[in-house]
């Protein structure tokens, strides 16, 4: 909300600077948002009285002018037709710049002729349009002072960031009082005029009282809608506020003044009075704004026996708008129910100045003021007969009292304030309190419920600055981990991977529709995103990360590793995922290794595992199967499980169909783990398990096998590993070989098995017995020794 | 000792010396002791003679086999020596050439700021509590005090949520073939942990969306993106006997974008709820905890009297900066020179109506909550001036901005990197 010093001043009575009042605003809550002064672009012209007009020797439509701007003649020459010897006027010296057009004043010769400055018109000041002659002022105008302060055009604009719980500074009146109770000044009393009515009041009828309690109504006839004076269209220009004419000026001055929204209504245009009723289904109004509203029926609306005239509260309705042609007009100032208005502004999707008051609700009990004070402006501004007021209904005025505890200031707001002092802070701002601390609230203070309010109103007026730190205590005990296994986990996970020498992205977790529905379609959509493409909650970390690569290539990066953790939305909750996608090249072309390689399968494989045995996960217990989903390449895709059900993670080449919709090339890896499916670690206490080394080495022995070209390695290593539990302790296949020697359909498995030996060594016969265990391991998965 | 024997002695070394190789001096050694050697001969001499001769003799003779033995192998060493070192240095190589250099991971700013809060407020005992983003409309505004009609909704440019298909056709997997990993192994939203030694957390309902629990009949289950983190006070105080510590990371979402604004972004939240908590533990904890996030003492802060629906009293903080190189830097007193207020957090005390909406009493039980934004205090801290590329995964802005693995915020190494 805007407003200006002058306007301020007009309710406040204040020696205070500009500086003080800005700072005073944001201590107290209403923050300062800007300030700047239109009035400064004018500080360089001064009054000027013209001594002598005489004729331009080189130009017929010129003058040469003699000039007094205080500080004796100067020379300038003059275009104006009105510039004349004894003219008093505006006048920028060299050096000043003109508002219309940025013009930097300069002593130039003009036709010959020099030029000490500018004589101005009322456009070249951004006054006016008038551009017919320089301006002329009146003969007691101050020669040589400022034309700024005389014009009373220093006038700095604020801009107050208004909380919506404080409707009460919706006003200027309401500022001054906030700051007048901070000790910045005393408020001035408001003058309510008494106007004298003459006759019935209009015709104006309450049927929604729930939607709108009171409808108050004065109408004054025979009058005059022209343009509104100088000071008020100055005002409300300088607070962001086209002037539009008197009528409809008054309705806003009266609201940025005292906050106190109105209508008005043109008679001429209305059939018979008007009720403030519920909307019926589908009716429908032009609104002041020229958009057509079709209402949903039950909107407080105000109407006549032909239409409705008003979305009750927030917007009026065209036709029964003022014109130039308003003779007879009614002046509405009603009380609209907070929640009703919130709700159908909300429905309608319309907003207004009005709307903003009544949602955070208007003061209840001022209405009689507001609408003595509005027709006052009118009747003194337009002329006309004011008629008597009608009075529809009652506003909700009762007032609401507090017990306030004066303890709870400490004790809540960390402060100590006197209870002379909390009684005079409050009593400022306009609550009454009474010796036993029953705290009357004010009817504007809508917003004050309870003993934490006052508190607040104590403590905001008397400075948050006087709190003092007060540490809190070290809670008792031994620290615990603050962080729960979960997060532990994700913080782990990120930092190895990162030493892995992926780098982390945070992608968005809304993904458009075309990207999650290779991944399942997702399970959420947000009914309103910003953009289309950001629609679905992602079911997957990939698509993001996907986009993320593809964006990379294009930059021109060679080789991209990205991963992420965040969390996967599926119908059934929110559950943490770690994404990993390499696109472009493994490794570039170099000396040492030829050509650039790109990634395949075994690099996400590796990842995963390096990942996931970081996770503290039983790596070695983990099974690779099928089933990493149609995104990814069938034959070169797989998951890692714990047991047949529990997936641990999916990894593999892209499926090309999936990178192409990426803007990939094929050849992109990617991979997923899910993390809320790890299992938790066991055990408690710190505690290991005592530990003895073997006392004799371990052994190695090589075997070969020859399996059938569709027997999983694993499946071998696994059989082989389990011949001999108590004395293999470890299988590692070394070898793949098919071609020469091998029989077609067939491949060549070589492994590595180390054998522990417990207290004595094997001897040849044990080492024979384990040797023909294994072989016999082999065989159960269709592996003969290789001769 | 003989003429002979010095002749021979003086031959041989001199024929050692001037062996110019292995095989050379090989030959050497069998003409001096091989089977026919020189040196051989003579001490088969030795057994013909009488034991008197042979004492005069016979010293000599060894003395002159040790000599010429010990001459070859130091020769023999030498050779071999200098044919090593020609060896190595036939294999020099070019070491300037380049290396394969280790591709440069690293970790985002945000997780980096994150776990550097982390650390300061365990120091301060709060523990780290997570809700779900796809929140329901009760947690995320009715019970923080903003009702339906409440002006406060339209500060929020509030993302709706909906399921897109009945519950049950769901693919649970991301994978889309893969079964749904159990989620036996916890969700990403368990309950928080208490700092305080001999409280066990209670179980939360908070994973999944819709929530189960005793808001499903407060609800009329319409869901949003939760605008904030405060929910996660809401479900902090349902589930934990106060006292509580705590605060709650995570992304946050509403319908704005421009230079410091986008759909998705990250707040951290901190709520603390005991006996006799006020404004002044509040000033002080923000103080604390600012000053150790910049590590800088001469952090100057400004409360504001604010409004939030849920807090009351409210305050928003300012941070004062300067100017330096055209660059706001956090830190100093803008009253005493050249610089300014930045707004960072919001800010107050629970509002009773809060406390109450969870259970709990608010004549027993009081406390503040504040709130900030985890983008921002890293864009102060670090320097980014643009919030949009913090998720655009661009790897060149990542390598700029990201911190090395290893740089792990801790108390004792500074929580900044």
């Amino acid at each position: 909300m805007k407003i200006t010093l002058g306007w301020l001043h007009q309710h406040l009575d204040t020696d205070a600077t500009l500086d003080t009042i800005l700072d005073g605003l944001t201590r107290i809550g209403l923050e300062v948002e800007g300030v700047e002064n239109p009035g400064e672009k004018l500080s360089a012209f001064r009054i000027a009285r013209v001594l002598t007009a005489e004729p331009h020797p080189q130009a017929d439509k010129l003058q040469v002018l003699s000039v007094d701007a205080g500080d004796g003649p100067l020379q300038v020459v003059c275009g104006a037709p009105n510039a004349r010897a004894g003219l008093i006027g505006v006048f920028g010296m060299p050096g000043a710049t003109v508002p219309a057009n940025g013009m930097l004043l300069k002593v130039a010769a003009i036709r010959g002729v020099e030029s000490n400055g500018m004589m101005c018109s009322t456009r070249e000041l951004e006054l006016g349009e008038d551009h017919d002659g320089i301006i002329e002022l009146p003969a007691d105008a101050p020669v040589g002072t400022p034309f700024l302060a005389y014009a009373g055009l220093d006038d700095p604009v604020i801009d107050v960031s208004v909380t919506p719980n404080r409707q009460d500074c919706m006003g200027v009146r309401g500022i001054a009082r906030d700051l007048a109770a901070a000790g910045y000044g005393t408020l001035k009393a408001l003058a309510v005029p008494v106007v004298e009515g003459i006759g019935e009041g209009p015709d104006v009828r309450v049927e929604d009282a729930a939607g709108c309690p009171a409808f108050h109504a004065q109408a004054v006839r025979g009058l005059t809608n022209g343009e509104s004076p100088d000071w008020m269209r100055r005002r409300l220009a300088a607070i962001g506020q086209k002037p539009i004419s008197t009528l409809v000026d008054i309705t806003n001055y009266v609201m940025f003044d005292l906050g106190r929204p109105l209508h008005v209504y043109d008679m001429a245009k209305l059939d018979g009075g008007l009720v403030a009723r519920q909307a019926r289904v589908g009716e429908s109004v032009v609104a002041l704004n020229g958009k057509s509203y079709t209402l949903n029926g039950g909107e407080t609306v105000i109407a006549d026996n032909a239409a409705v005239h008003d979305i009750g509260g927030i917007m009026g309705g065209e036709h029964s708008g003022v014109s130039a042609t308003t003779t007879d007009v009614l002046i509405e100032c009603a009380y609209f129910t907070p929640e009703a208005i919130a709700r159908t502004g909300q429905k309608l999707a319309l907003t207004s100045d009005a709307r903003t008051r009544f949602e955070r609700g208007v003061d209840p009990a001022f209405l009689d003021q507001g609408l003595a004070i509005a027709t006052d402006y009118v009747l003194r501004l337009c002329g006309g007969q004011a008629s008597g007021v009608t009075k529809a209904g009652s506003p909700p005025t009762d007032l609401r009292t507090i017990t306030h505890q004066p303890g709870r200031v400490a004790s809540l707001g960390g402060m100590d304030v006197t209870e002379d002092r909390q009684r005079d802070i409050l009593e400022r701002l306009g609550f009454a309190v009474g010796d036993d601390w029953q705290v009357t609230v004010p009817s504007w203070r809508r917003d004050v419920e309870g003993t934490a309010d006052l508190v607040e109103e104590v403590i905001r007026i008397e400075g948050l600055d006087k709190v003092p730190s007060t540490p809190l205590d070290r809670p008792a005990g031994v620290a615990l981990p603050t962080a729960t296994p979960e997060q532990k986990l994700e913080r782990r996970m990120r930092r190895a991977a990162a030493a892995r020498g992926l780098a982390e992205a945070i992608t968005w977790s809304f993904i458009a529709d075309d990207e999650a529905a290779p991944f399942g379609g997702g399970a959420w959509e947000v009914v309103n995103p910003i953009a289309s493409d950001m629609r679905v909650m992602r079911p997957s970390l990939l698509p993001g990360l996907l986009s993320a690569a593809a964006r990379n290539i294009k930059r021109g990066q060679s080789s991209v590793r990205l991963f992420e953790i965040g969390r996967r939305y599926l119908a059934d909750g929110e559950r943490m995922t770690l994404g990993i996608v390499f696109a472009g090249e493994r490794s570039p072309r170099s000396w040492r290794g030829g050509k650039a390689q790109g990634f395949d399968a075994f690099d996400a494989k590796a990842e995963v595992l390096a990942l996931l045995e970081a996770a503290g996960a039983p790596v070695a217990n983990l099974q690779v199967m099928d089933g990493a989903g149609d995104v990814f390449h069938p034959g070169q895709s797989a998951t890692l499980r714990l047991g047949p059900k529990t997936v641990l993670a999916s990894f593999g080449v892209l499926h090309p169909t999936t990178a192409k919709a990426f803007d990939l090339a094929a050849g992109v890896v990617a991979a997923e783990l899910y993390l809320d499916a790890l299992p938790a670690k066991r055990g408690s206490g710190f505690m290991r398990a005592a530990y003895t080394p073997p006392a004799l080495q371990a052994v190695t022995r090589d075997f070969a096998f020859l399996v059938a070209e569709d027997v999983a390695g694993d499946q071998l290593v696994r059989a082989v590993r389990g011949a001999d539990k108590a004395a293999i302790v470890d299988a590692r296949l070394f070898d793949v070989f098919a071609g020469q020697g091998v029989e077609p359909g067939h491949k060549s498995l070589a492994i590595e098995v180390t054998l522990q030996p417990g207290a004595k060594s094997f001897t040849d016969v044990e080492l024979k017995a384990i040797s023909d265990k294994i072989v016999a391991a082999a065989a159960k998965v269709g592996g003969s020794l290789r001769a | 000792m003989t003429p002979d024997l010095d002749q021979l002695r003086a031959d041989l070394l001199a024929a050692i010396d001037a062996s110019a190789g292995v095989d050379a001096l090989e030959a050497v050694r069998v003409h001096a002791l091989g089977k026919q050697g020189a040196i051989t001969g003579l001490l088969k001499t030795l057994g013909a003679l009488s034991p008197e001769e042979r004492q005069t003799v016979a010293p000599g003779i060894h003395a002159l086999r040790e000599a010429v033995t010990t001459a070859i192998g130091a020769r023999k060493a030498d050779l071999e020596a200098k044919a090593l070192a020609a060896k190595l240095a036939s294999e020099r190589v070019d070491l300037t050439l380049p290396v394969d250099r280790a591709a440069p991971g690293g970790v985002h700013p945000v997780s980096q700021v994150m776990d550097e809060l982390a650390e300061i407020f365990a120091d301060l005992g709060f523990a780290v509590a997570t809700g779900p983003e796809i929140e329901d409309d009760w947690h995320n505004f009715t019970a923080l005090n903003i009702p339906e009609t409440h002006p406060a909704r339209a500060m929020h440019d509030t993302f709706y949520a909906q399921p897109r298909r009945p519950q049950g056709e769901q693919r649970a997997s991301a994978a889309g073939g893969a079964e749904a990993p159990s989620d036996d192994g916890g969700s990403a939203t368990g309950a928080p942990q208490s700092a305080r030694a001999g409280q066990s957390p209670s179980p939360s309902d908070g994973a999944g969306a819709p929530p189960a629990g005793p808001e499903q009949d407060r609800t009329a289950q319409r869901f949003v993106l939760r605008t904030h983190t405060s929910p996660v006070q809401i479900r902090t105080m349902m589930t934990q006997q106060p006292p509580i510590r705590i605060i709650a990371p995570g992304r946050v979402y509403r319908s704005d974008s421009d230079a410091t604004h986008t759909p998705m972004f990250h707040q951290i939240e901190g709520l603390v709820i005991d006996r006799g908590i006020h404004m002044g533990h509040l000033k002080w904890t923000l103080e604390t905890f600012l000053k150790a996030y910049f590590e800088r003492d001469d952090i100057v802060l400004r409360l504001r009297p604010s409004y939030f629906p849920f807090t009351e009293p409210s305050a928003e903080v300012d941070i004062g900066y300067t100017l330096e190189k055209g660059r706001r830097v956090v830190g100093g007193d803008p009253a005493k020179g050249n610089g300014g207020w930045m707004e960072v957090l919001g800010s107050g005390m629970v509002h009773p109506k809060v406390i109450a909406a969870c259970g709990l009493d608010p004549d027993e039980w009081q406390g503040f909550a504040f709130g900030t934004g985890v983008d921002r205090l890293a864009m102060l801290k670090y320097g980014m001036d643009d919030l949009r590329p913090f998720f655009d995964g661009d790897l060149r802005w990542l390598k700029h901005y990201g911190f090395a693995a290893l740089d792990v915020p801790t108390l004792s190494g500074g929580v900044g990197a």
